[in-house]
């Protein structure tokens, strides 16, 4: 335990009726890129709020840079960064003038808070931008100055919920750059995200929970693994030949066929690929059955997500 | 990250009270901030309202309300005006305590290192501020209108101290249901339209004695009625006919109203901030 940065262990919250966390623990070590994953409303908020000193557990423990989030808050906010899933930065203010106040917060000394801005807005690539109003940036510019504003003390421990939820490409794109160079300089990072590739680009080791319990935990690979071995995807040309061809491969595999979400899609699992290929392609030919793509893939997180919890991440339910 | 600063945290009570005050003026700053980044905004929502009324029952309805016991309407209006631009005031405290909870801004203050009092008391000093200057320029506008104070500049310095100290109770109403119904646009829009009927139920606009007898009763017994009241008499304006008990201690009642609300909901606020981490 002596080199991890969060550790946290039998995390219970209840909101009114409804139970949040029911005995969540987790370790991060030092350094490492640690990602929460889970769907809407399984907690990951709730656990960051925790750690971050905002919100009281109703049991269980957590420790932070070393700290006890409870009894010690004052040290564990003078060592973590916190980016939320709002840019809470005042938005009549300039960039410069919220990092500044934030700064002074900080208990930097005026002069320093101002060099630490500068410093700041230079490395997020919004010097240009800093002494305008916050209110005419992009969504990815107020992002960024979220989670530069996270990072005026150099925290030990960043913590980011959903830090690309909302962005467009370009705007998650400089999002990732910027927490792959945090973790390069060696701060520890823990990622709440509902996107599974989002895990597995960024994250040295993911937790996964849903409704309040932690369901998986291990590296990417792991969790991959966890989720079978390789997998045949084809797309079929017709949606009507979809149900005879998902038979066809079931008898002649002796396999589970997953149905895609497209319509044209199924996916086999398989362990011997150019075997399973092979006749796969013979199969379908033989009945006719024309495939407009056939690939063989390690599994996903994805796969390994839907195994786990039975639905799709992100279900196609808004974002938060 | 090219340098490394370590917060300095606070060991000793009088370091700590050092940096609550400190970290108060910088919460502060931020509001005075606003004014010079948008100075138009802010002289539109503090100062075009309490205009609008003057001219509107001042000029435009005025000429068909006398006050009961004479005097002039004009006269009779101003004070009750200021007392109103004290109550607008709640919405503006409501909103933006409302929405720096809403928005996570409230939340990245209490995951700093900083002093969790000067949150709240960084809003309350910047809206003592803005209340303070808003009431300068209405009595600017007021005497350039032709409006004066009649009984010397202590009695009207105490006028408005009164008018301030009912702006510091109503603040802290502000900050409660900020606090409470964040999370409830609805509830915070509800609120700020409540804003009128609170004047109207009291004497700002037309003296008591005029209403019904159960509306007045109402209107003198509005907290609000006894700052307008002790602010006329120590300006010297007509105060309108009135023989109850509550206007006759108008300038006791003008210090025990406000004193009442700040011990109610004052740590009501503080009792919902801390609630927060629930």
């Amino acid at each position: 335990m002596a080199a991890s940065a969060v550790f946290c262990a039998g995390l219970r919250k209840r909101f009114g009726g409804t139970t949040a966390l029911d005995g969540v623990g987790l370790t991060v070590p030092e350094g490492a890129v640690h990602g929460l994953l889970g769907p809407n409303g399984a907690g990951k908020t709730t656990v960051v709020r925790i750690l971050a000193t905002l919100l009281r557990p109703d049991s269980g423990h957590a420790r932070v840079a070393g700290f006890d989030v409870a009894r010690q808050a004052p040290q564990v906010r003078a060592r973590i960064g916190l980016a939320g899933q709002h840019a809470a930065v005042d938005e009549i203010l300039s960039g410069r003038q919220n990092l500044v106040m934030f700064g002074r917060l900080c208990h930097l000394p005026a002069s320093t808070a101002r060099r630490r801005a500068d410093e700041l807005l230079g490395q997020f690539a919004l010097a240009g931008a800093g002494a305008k109003p916050v209110r005419t940036y992009s969504g990815g510019m107020r992002r960024r100055l979220d989670v530069a504003a996270s990072l005026i003390v150099a925290p030990r421990v960043l913590f980011l919920d959903e830090p690309t939820t909302g962005l467009d490409p370009h705007g998650r794109n400089e999002v990732w750059r910027m927490i792959r160079a945090l973790a390069a300089a060696g701060t520890t990072v823990l990622l709440t995200t509902q996107y599974l590739e989002e895990a597995d680009q960024l994250a040295d080791a993911i937790t996964v929970i849903a409704a309040g319990r932690v369901i998986a935990e291990g590296t990417p690979d792991e969790l991959k693994t966890l989720a079978g071995g390789d997998r045949i995807d084809v797309t079929l040309r017709e949606a009507s030949d979809l149900a005879p061809a998902a038979r066809l491969l079931r008898a002649r595999l002796g396999t589970d066929v997953r149905s895609g979400t497209g319509g044209r899609e199924l996916s086999v699992p398989v362990t011997d690929r150019l075997a399973a290929l092979t006749q796969i392609i013979g199969s379908l030919s033989e009945e006719n059955i024309t495939a407009e793509d056939i690939t063989v893939r390690r599994p996903t997180l994805d796969d390994a997500f839907l195994h786990l919890t039975g639905q799709h991440p992100a279900g196609g339910a808004a974002a938060p | 990250m090219t340098i490394t600063l370590t917060p300095r945290i606070p060991r000793t009570t009088r370091s700590r009270i050092g940096w609550a005050i400190r970290d108060t003026w910088v919460v502060t700053c931020r509001d005075v901030a606003h004014w010079r980044q948008q100075p138009g905004a802010v002289i539109a929502s503090t100062l075009v309202f309490p205009v609008m009324i003057v001219l509107m029952f001042g000029y435009l309805l005025g000429g068909a309300i006398t006050v009961p016991g004479g005097g002039n309407y004009r006269d009779f209006l101003m004070p009750g005006m200021f007392a109103m631009t004290m109550v607008f005031g709640v919405g503006a405290t409501l909103s933006a305590v409302s929405a720096d909870a809403a928005r996570g801004v409230t939340d990245r203050f209490r995951s700093l290192p900083m002093a969790a009092p000067a949150v709240i008391a960084g809003r309350a000093a910047a809206d003592m501020l803005n209340s303070a200057a808003a009431l300068a320029v209405l009595t600017g506008c007021a005497l350039a209108a032709g409006w004066q104070p009649h009984r010397g500049a202590p009695d009207a310095l105490a006028a408005l101290g009164l008018l301030l100290l009912l702006r510091f109770a109503l603040l802290w109403i502000g900050v409660y249901l900020g606090l409470r119904f964040y999370a409830n646009p609805e509830a915070v829009t509800a609120v700020r339209t409540l804003e009128f009927p609170v004047g109207f139920l009291g004497n700002p606009f037309v003296a008591v004695s005029t209403m019904p007898a159960w509306l007045g009763a109402i209107a003198l017994w509005n907290p609000l009625s006894s700052t307008v009241t002790a602010a006329r008499q120590l300006f010297g304006d007509p105060v309108g006919a009135s023989s109850s008990w509550i206007t006759s201690h108008a300038n006791v009642m003008a210090i025990a109203w406000p004193l009442l609300l700040i011990a109610v909901f004052l740590p009501l606020s503080l009792h919902r901030y801390q609630r927060l981490n629930r």
